[in-house]
């Protein structure tokens, strides 16, 4: 607090809380690294359980989704809490999604179907759950592509407009999930009613925005 | 002391002429078994020694394959009564108390009956039954029970010739069971068999495994085994037993009749509908190996696989 009530104050304080900033980065970067870290924990502690290829499996699926809703929460907070700084955070957030998205993939990969390349395109081809879980890997990886500042500039409008392919990113994942559960729907069900709150803001903007203009 | 120890297992059925005598001599085994439990209280004996069924007749069906460890056995469970997770019926059974038991045997038979467990066990012979397990899931253990032939049983209950069918049905009880106070399932849990299916000599009636009495978890006190059948089949702590004329509904196929047939026998050609059904995950290999590949009626096809034949087993999944 004290460092906040300074910045107009002068210069120097404005430099240490620059610094603060630029901790923050790396700070949540570890921390997002962390489900990964417990997972590796437990494989070498023997803490997985007794079907580890199962828990890697979705750990790192529920992992990619979770990430999917952070990321999703970054500009509604910004808006609420009038923190800026959050959205320096987003990238990293997304980058995340893809990360997990892709250890999830190799898990299935390796794990489920130990590199059975004509097992794995059938599956891909006939089975909905796992078809839609491969699209909504492939659609992540534009953003991931272009998710540097030098693409920002040279897309200009149209990263935003392709950007936008996270909303039904984040639905398709939502429903991978419930594809894939047997009987027991609450997770998939939270995750749900969390994605859809986070939809609905952006909606309600959307038609705020409109009602302004006119 | 290995005098009074052993005093139990001298006791034979043979010898059992009248209830009044049973009961008394059930009354010196509990007192025994009393007496060692403060033994190994005091240390002078290991766990391993008090094991339920410590001597038991093997059995030629006994596969060779490696045993899950009874580690796995009792932390990795599908039984919903407890809850959803793996993990969850280890935690949610501890409480579980399985005494006293009793089991309605109903239907198209002769001789219809409510039982106490120990008199309906009482009169097989128990004996070790190592088998593979295999879940629909795709996921796998080698288990040995202790248990006794359906079988055995169903001819003591004398079926009638409209017994085409044997129905079970597990407990239905909220207090004792807490995950059935969320409606996963349609509870009570039930399970069926054709009769040729039961009367068939790999079907067990399991009350133990790993030489002890069953787990909470692995469906206390006693429960179905079918090894050449998907796991859900193999129906656990049992409280009813039905004979019946017309095919009983199971209760995955209930919620999911294209995923989960009644029949539900282990094929390596017949896929569930979201996954592949050729492979499988051992449990305790290591998870970064290659799966196993699931054999025709889980590897028991030369006792079962004449019990379908003709059948189309695409369309009798």
């Amino acid at each position: 607090m004290q460092i906040m009530t300074s910045i107009a104050e002068n210069n120097i304080r404005l430099d240490a809380v620059m610094s603060v900033h630029k901790m923050l980065k790396p700070v949540v970067f570890i921390f997002c690294l962390l489900p990964l870290m417990m997972i590796m924990w437990q494989a070498f502690t023997n803490g997985l359980g007794a079907n580890p290829a199962e828990t890697i499996l979705d750990a790192m699926g529920n992992w990619a989704v979770y990430f999917l809703l952070i990321t999703l929460t970054v500009t509604p907070l910004r808006r609420l809490t009038g923190w800026g700084g959050i959205v320096r955070l987003r990238r990293m957030f997304g980058l995340f999604v893809f990360f997990y998205a892709s250890l999830h993939l190799l898990s299935y990969i390796w794990f489920d179907q130990y590199f059975d390349w004509h097992e794995i395109v059938n599956d891909i081809i006939k089975r909905p759950f796992i078809s839609l879980g491969f699209m909504t890997f492939v659609l992540l990886i534009p953003l991931m592509l272009t998710s540097n500042k030098a693409m920002i500039i040279r897309l200009k409008a149209n990263w935003k407009r392709l950007h936008q392919l996270v909303y039904p990113i984040a639905i398709m994942a939502t429903v991978h999930f419930f594809l894939m559960t047997r009987a027991d729907f609450q997770q998939p069900v939270i995750i749900a009613l969390i994605l859809s709150v986070l939809l609905m803001y952006r909606l309600v903007v959307y038609f705020q925005k409109k009602a302004a203009r006119l | 002391m290995s005098f009074l120890i052993k005093k139990p297992d001298d006791i034979k059925s043979s010898e059992i002429t009248s209830q009044s005598v049973y009961h008394e001599r059930r009354e010196f085994i509990k007192k025994m078994s009393l007496a060692t439990t403060a033994l190994i209280g005091a240390g002078h004996l290991s766990l391993a020694e008090a094991k339920a069924y410590p001597e038991l007749a093997k059995s030629q069906f006994s596969s060779a394959d490696k045993l899950t460890s009874l580690d796995d056995i009792k932390s990795y469970n599908n039984f919903y009564e407890f809850g959803t997770g793996k993990v969850d019926p280890a935690k949610n059974a501890k409480n579980f108390n399985p005494k006293p038991w009793s089991i309605a045997v109903e239907g198209e038979i002769e001789k219809p009956g409510v039982f106490d467990l120990e008199d309906f066990v009482k009169p097989y012979a128990l004996e070790e039954r190592i088998y593979r397990f295999r879940c629909v899931e795709g996921w796998s253990m080698v288990i040995p029970w202790v248990g006794f032939p359906l079988a055995d049983m169903i001819k003591q209950f004398k079926p009638t010739s409209k017994a085409k069918y044997v129905e079970f049905v597990t407990l239905y009880d909220k207090e004792k069971m807490p995950g059935q106070a969320i409606r996963v399932l349609p509870w009570p849990y039930t399970e069926g068999l054709r009769i040729d299916e039961a009367m068939n000599p790999l079907t067990l009636m399991a009350v133990g495994l790993y030489g002890d009495e069953l787990p909470n978890q692995n469906g206390a006190p006693i429960r179905l085994v079918v090894p050449w059948k998907y796991g859900f089949k193999n129906i656990k702590s049992i409280v009813k037993i039905r004979f019946t004329e017309h095919e009983p509904v199971s209760t995955w196929h209930k919620i999911g009749p294209k995923e989960y047939g009644f029949y539900s026998n282990v094929n390596p050609d017949v896929d569930h509908p979201r996954w592949s059904q050729k492979t499988e995950r051992r449990i305790g290999e290591p998870f970064w190996s290659p799966k196993i590949q699931t054999q025709m009626f889980n590897g028991y096809s030369e006792q079962v696989a004449h019990l379908y034949s003709g059948m189309d087993l695409k369309r009798f999944f």
